[in-house]
């Protein structure tokens, strides 16, 4: 029996996750996300490796989305509608609320850039409603044999990390996940498993990141300075998720320090998104779903939309405008508006993909950008980079992987280098064999496996028995040891192993039984010889 | 498996209560309050009705007067609470699991837990236990009211609870004091604090639909929602001896929580069929005043020969759609009239949708007429209801995927065409308050809460409106507001599984054995079935069913199977192998798992050793050792049987005496005794 992984996606990078595991004979797909930083046929997983003949209807038992982001998401219409998989997605309720949201935003992008269009918005409607909902911690029986389970995973509302369980062979893939909670969400949150597998995403697989609370002063402070100074302040972010925390975090802010700048959101995705949110409250953190009779926290006092008339319009503001990583749209519009000026402010929160603007702006100093062959912008404004991330920190994916100490660890949805000393430190320090798979390789491992049998009530009950073993430490070593030992050894010291003696019997035609020795005679109709 | 049914309740809001002892493990299904117990009991008195008691106590010796019942005969005093008398029977330190199915079924916990020495786990969905928390707390606020009124109690038992005092009440009353038996006055409980249920929340575990949940390694939990309530949920037992699923009263249409998941439940071994509720429909309910039942002739034979949904649903939800237009309506034409509406009604999924079907014909008629909503939780549960899209049924939650509020009390909120507040008398009621108007208030029993003061307000008046639900005796719950002008109506919705439904259900969920009430024996007829068994069960009566399987399976890790050493003994072809691992409970399963630790590794020796021990055999073997022995046999007197006796003399001295069921060496060296039960271990079949 072994498990084959074969990576699809995010493998030594990261975008289009992308995971199929065939686990004792079922075949499942986790995530299926696009690439941001490519427009050709490398946006999508190559999905004629599960199955050459094109029919993924039989090669898969089931498709399981972790969450809403484009890179987790984006390629589901097109491998439902285009490619033709009729079989099950699951999702979370807060994913499958959202995803389409996302997509449709994509769709548009991708309209108004001129590209080829990959999934109308009927493939998006036509794609959601093979969705499962799944909530969280609820076993979910897809087959016979194949068991999934969501679990809280903290990275952006509705995000989980799946548990899967096929025969004896267990599974988890996380998906991205947080294991600190932020402004609202939780943690990521799981069971002791016994687990084969784990493939778990490392962005972060180098960084350690201090306190949450510096990090938000420091972004607060920044955001304050310019405004007060009569900048404009820009924070490209993607509709959901970053938006709804930093807004949480500006909003309280403003009501502390009786600010009256106006923050707007760019557009009507953000706030047709904090409907959402304050419907599914209960996927957010606790001090959030507290409060939920008295004032949702989604309802924002200080927030207005956003025109684009009033781009220029002068006096200071601040502004979320999508899409994140100034990759197009509004915010590279306003980008290019704003960045000219030294009073402007540009607040990066979270990761850029190589080949944005945002990209650009984060590594280095430039003075002067491209943003496409013929526009060169000159960057005077102000950039500030918010190390708040949604994805956990190599102590996070360290601290998970020695929780749930499965016999093997897989590295997805990180950057080579930085996933090849994790995996070095998981091997060393954990002991445990670690993989890093590139985009369309194949992983085996071996998996667990039970043999079933009878056991007899005798046998059960017996391992029941007490058995004491007592031992008396010696009381001169007490003596010797300083004050404090002696309080910590307890002078007896009670043990219970408690054993049985147990014989697996087999006969020709029949379930094996385990049965006590006294039960043994019975079934082979002899007599005890003593000796 | 042992089975006792503590109580079979009665309707919708005292659901049943069993014991159940599975696998060793004791476990309790549901601690509900009987609060029909309430109408014994007078509503708060005003002052004219408070004169009229002092007179009727101190002028006139009260007596028995069998069939006057008024007024004056209720209990005027701080009620007590009813709950289930033969759960008192039992020490609550000794119950493992309690089981919650319901919001309903939670309103007795408080009692369980705060006595000392419960140790049990009590498992609860998350939205019946927040749903149940909101219900206790109202419950708790409305009874200050009477503790306002009466003051702190004088001792520990209360007068009318006394013999004397029960003997002169009249018969319904007493019914209700003792039970049907006369056996019940032990049930009876003062209420509960808010402290009470805040460590009653405190101390459950709550679960999520099709959540697995483990009690002590051992019994794999499972909840599967029903469709009565918001967070009600069957259960699915799973243990090393095979399974079992609990079913409570189920719905398979519901307008707005999740319906009943049915599939789940299909193949366990042992069913538990606890759906009386069709019990409760089938009697007939006594008319009221003025009352018009729409169920009565509506209520025809539904057909169900396959579990085919569609047309299933279909029909109920029609039948149910009927019945509240048909409520709207009476409303609509009452209001017109110049007459309000009271509908003191606790069942939410009623309350949520006559709110918004009654918006939408109000609209439809071109009325401005007010809708309250009183009730000290009724904000937080409005509020609550909006963010539970989990819980709800398919239509709700595509609201959520199209970016809808749930339910439409949001929007009505926000339009101000209803209003929530908490209570009679506060602020925003009396600068809004307009008659005529359309009231929900808490309590169905009209005995506690908001309804009774609006009762009074109403009640003589025949232009107004009064909808209840299904009381089973409506005439008593009106007795303190008599004489009653106002027009009453009451109306039934089905809260369980229709009896024409059961065998095909049944069938459909294929279980080995079932456990049926007794009451409904007559009522349904199993005698052609063939794939299930069936045992009736009756109140307060342990009923013992046979489990399924007499063995365990346990699961060998394949790491350590590898390293078997078999045995093949000559006879029947068996193979034997000796165990030696780590035993590990968990999921319900046992495992056995490969054992690294040197420390339990032991000696070689054999542990138990058949067949006989051949001294033919034995010869050889000795010999071939460089042992020189002799055989002799004896004829043993006492058992008549042969003793071969194995003399050896070189190299070492012993004597060997061989039985067919033992042999002793008799030797002066411990080393050549080892030897030589070396020898004869060789030579018999040993494990």
């Amino acid at each position: 029996m072994a498990i084959e992984t074969l990576v699809l996606g995010a493998g030594q990078e990261v975008g289009k996750s992308c995971v199929v595991v065939n686990i004792n004979g079922k075949r499942i797909m986790f995530d299926c996300g696009m690439h941001m930083g490519y427009t050709d046929h490398r946006r999508f997983p190559d999905f004629s490796l599960i199955s050459p003949s094109g029919n993924f209807n039989d090669a898969l038992s089931c498709i399981i989305i972790t969450h809403f982001h484009l890179d987790h998401v984006g390629a589901l219409v097109y491998f439902t509608e285009v490619c033709g998989y009729r079989g099950p997605v699951y999702m979370t309720y807060p994913t499958k609320a959202l995803s389409p949201l996302m997509l449709e935003d994509f769709r548009k992008m991708v309209d108004r850039r001129g590209e080829e269009e990959q999934f109308t918005s009927e493939h998006i409607a036509e794609c959601m409603k093979k969705v499962i909902a799944v909530d969280l911690k609820q076993t979910v029986q897809v087959d016979e044999d194949l068991q999934i389970r969501a679990y809280y995973a903290g990275h952006v509302i509705g995000a989980a990390m799946f548990y899967v369980k096929v025969g004896d062979a267990e599974m988890v893939y996380t998906g991205d996940y947080n294991m600190t909670p932020d402004r609202h969400l939780g943690a990521a949150q799981i069971d002791r498993l016994r687990l084969d597998l784990l493939i778990t995403e490392s962005t972060y697989a180098t960084t350690i990141r201090d306190s949450k609370y510096a990090r938000e002063r420091e972004f607060l402070k920044a955001v304050h300075k310019c405004v007060s100074g009569g900048g404009k302040v820009l924070i490209p972010t993607f509709a959901l998720g970053r938006a709804q925390e930093l807004c949480i975090l500006l909003d309280d802010y403003w009501e502390r320090m009786n600010l009256k700048v106006p923050i707007y959101f760019s557009s009507g995705l953000t706030i047709q998104a904090n409907m959402y949110y304050k419907m599914l409250i209960s996927w957010t953190s606790q001090k959030i779903k507290d409060t939920y009779s008295t004032h949702s926290a989604f309802d924002f006092k200080n927030v207005h939309k956003f025109d684009k008339s009033i781009i220029d319009a002068p006096g200071p503001c601040v502004l979320f405008a999508t899409p994140g990583m100034i990759r197009g749209g509004l915010s590279l519009e306003v980008f290019k508006h704003w960045a000219p000026s030294e009073k402007n402010l540009v607040t990066l929160p979270g990761y850029c993909v190589v080949g944005t603007v945002g990209h650009k702006l984060t590594s280095g100093k430039p003075t002067k950008i491209d943003t496409d062959p013929d526009t060169q912008i000159d960057v005077r404004c102000q950039i500030h980079q918010l190390a708040f991330s949604p994805h956990t920190d190599s102590k996070g994916i360290m601290d998970l992987v020695k929780f749930l100490s499965p016999k093997h660890v897989m590295l997805v949805h990180g950057e080579k280098p930085k996933m090849a000393s994790l995996k070095e430190r998981i091997h060393s320090e954990l002991g445990i064999p670690c993989y890093t798979p590139a985009n369309n390789e194949t992983v085996s491992i071996p998996s667990t496996h039970y043999v079933n049998a009878e056991a007899s009530d005798t046998f059960i009950r017996n391992c029941l028995n007490p058995n004491f073993t007592f031992q008396k430490c010696n009381s001169v070593d007490t003596c010797n040891s300083t004050l404090i030992d002696r309080n910590l050894t307890p002078e007896l010291q009670v043990e219970d192993e408690r054993v049985v003696d147990g014989v697996l019997v087999m006969e020709n035609n029949k379930k094996a039984k385990i049965v006590q020795r006294d039960e043994l005679l019975l079934m082979l109709d002899e007599k005890k010889h003593e000796v | 498996m042992k089975f006792t049914c503590l109580s079979k309740g009665s309707g919708f809001h005292f659901p049943p209560c069993h014991m159940l002892n599975f696998c060793g493990i004791r476990i309790l299904f549901d601690c509900p309050l009987d609060l029909s117990g309430l109408m014994a009991f007078s509503p708060i008195p005003t002052s004219l009705d408070a004169l009229l008691f002092e007179e009727s106590n101190n002028n006139e010796k009260r007596h028995k007067i069998e069939d006057l019942l008024d007024a004056k005969s209720l209990i005027f005093a701080e009620p007590w609470y009813k709950t289930v008398n033969n759960l008192h029977l039992w020490n609550a330190s000794l119950i493992d699991v309690i089981l919650i199915s319901s919001p309903m079924g939670i309103m007795g916990l408080p009692f369980l837990t705060r006595r000392k020495g419960l140790s049990a786990k009590i498992y609860v969905t998350e939205a019946s236990a927040r749903l149940g928390q909101l219900m206790m707390e109202d419950l708790v606020s409305m009874h200050a009211e009477f503790r306002q009124f009466y003051g702190p109690e004088e001792s520990n038992f209360p007068p009318w609870l006394r013999q004397e005092e029960l003997e002169i009440l009249p018969s319904v009353l007493k019914d209700i004091l003792l039970g049907k038996d006369g056996v019940e006055s032990g049930g009876w409980t003062p209420m509960y604090s808010a402290a009470d249920v805040k460590d009653c929340i405190l101390k459950i575990d709550t679960v999520n639909y099709a959540q697995e949940v483990c009690y002590n390694g051992t019994l794999v939990i499972k909840a599967f929602s029903c469709g009565v309530e918001i967070g009600s949920c069957n259960w699915i037992l799973d243990g090393p001896k095979g399974d079992i699923a609990y079913l409570s009263s189920s719905c398979f249409f519901s307008a707005h929580t999740m319906t009943f998941d049915y599939r789940s439940l299909q193949g366990t071994s042992s069913l538990i069929y606890s759906d009386f509720s069709s019990l409760s429909d089938a009697q007939d309910i006594e008319d009221g005043d003025n009352n018009s039942d729409p169920t009565s002739d509506t209520l025809l034979p539904l057909s169900f020969q396959d579990m085919d949904e569609s047309s299933l649903n279909s029909d109920e939800n029609l039948e149910e759609k009927e019945k509240l237009v048909f409520i709207c309506s009476c409303a609509i034409e009452c209001v017109k009239d110049g007459g309000s509406v009271l509908i003191p009604i606790n069942r939410l999924g009623t309350i949520l949708q006559l709110l918004e079907e009654m918006t939408t014909s109000l609209e439809a008629s071109a009325m401005e007429v007010p809708i309250y909503i009183i009730s000290s939780v009724a904000e937080e549960l409005l509020a609550l209801l909006n963010i539970i899209p989990e819980w709800l049924c398919k239509q709700r939650q595509e609201r959520l995927f199209a970016g809808e509020p749930l339910f439409a009390h949001v929007k009505l909120q926000k339009e101000k065409k209803i209003h929530v507040v908490p209570n009679i008398h506060s602020h925003q009621l009396l600068m809004n308050w307009q008659e005529p108007c359309i009231v929900f208030c808490p309590h169905w029993s009209l005995r506690i809460g908001p309804v009774v003061h609006l009762l009074r307000r109403w009640c003589g008046d025949p232009k107004s409106l009064l909808i209840l639900e299904d009381i089973v005796n409506p005439e008593l719950a009106l007795l303190p507001f008599k004489p009653v002008a106002m027009k009453v109506l009451q109306c039934l919705f089905p809260s369980g599984i229709g009896l024409q439904k059961v065998q095909p259900l049944l069938k459909t969920l294929q279980p080995k054995t079932v456990m049926f009430p007794e009451d409904l024996r007559l009522k349904t007829s199993f005698s052609c079935e063939k794939s299930f068994s069936v045992s009736y069960y009756t109140e307060a009566e342990p009923l013992k069913v046979s489990c399924q399987k007499d063995s365990s399976e346990l699961k060998i890790a394949a790491d350590l199977a590898s390293q078997f050493y078999w045995k093949t003994f000559k006879k029947e072809g068996i193979n034997v192998t000796r165990l030696k691992g780590n035993l590990l409970m968990e999921n319900g399963r046992h495992h056995l798992l490969l054992d690294n630790n040197k420390k339990t590794s032991e000696s070689n020796s054999s542990l138990v050793r058949c067949g006989l021990a051949d001294y033919n055999k034995l010869l050889p073997a000795l010999s071939e050792m460089g042992i020189n022995a002799s055989i002799e046999i004896v004829k043993d007197d006492v058992e008549s049987q042969n003793v071969c006796l194995v003399h050896t003399k070189e190299p070492y001295k012993a004597l060997i005496e061989i039985g067919n069921t033992s042999t002793v060496i008799t030797t002066a060296d411990a080393n050549v005794a080892s030897i030589l039960y070396k020898a004869i271990d060789n030579i018999l079949d040993g494990v």
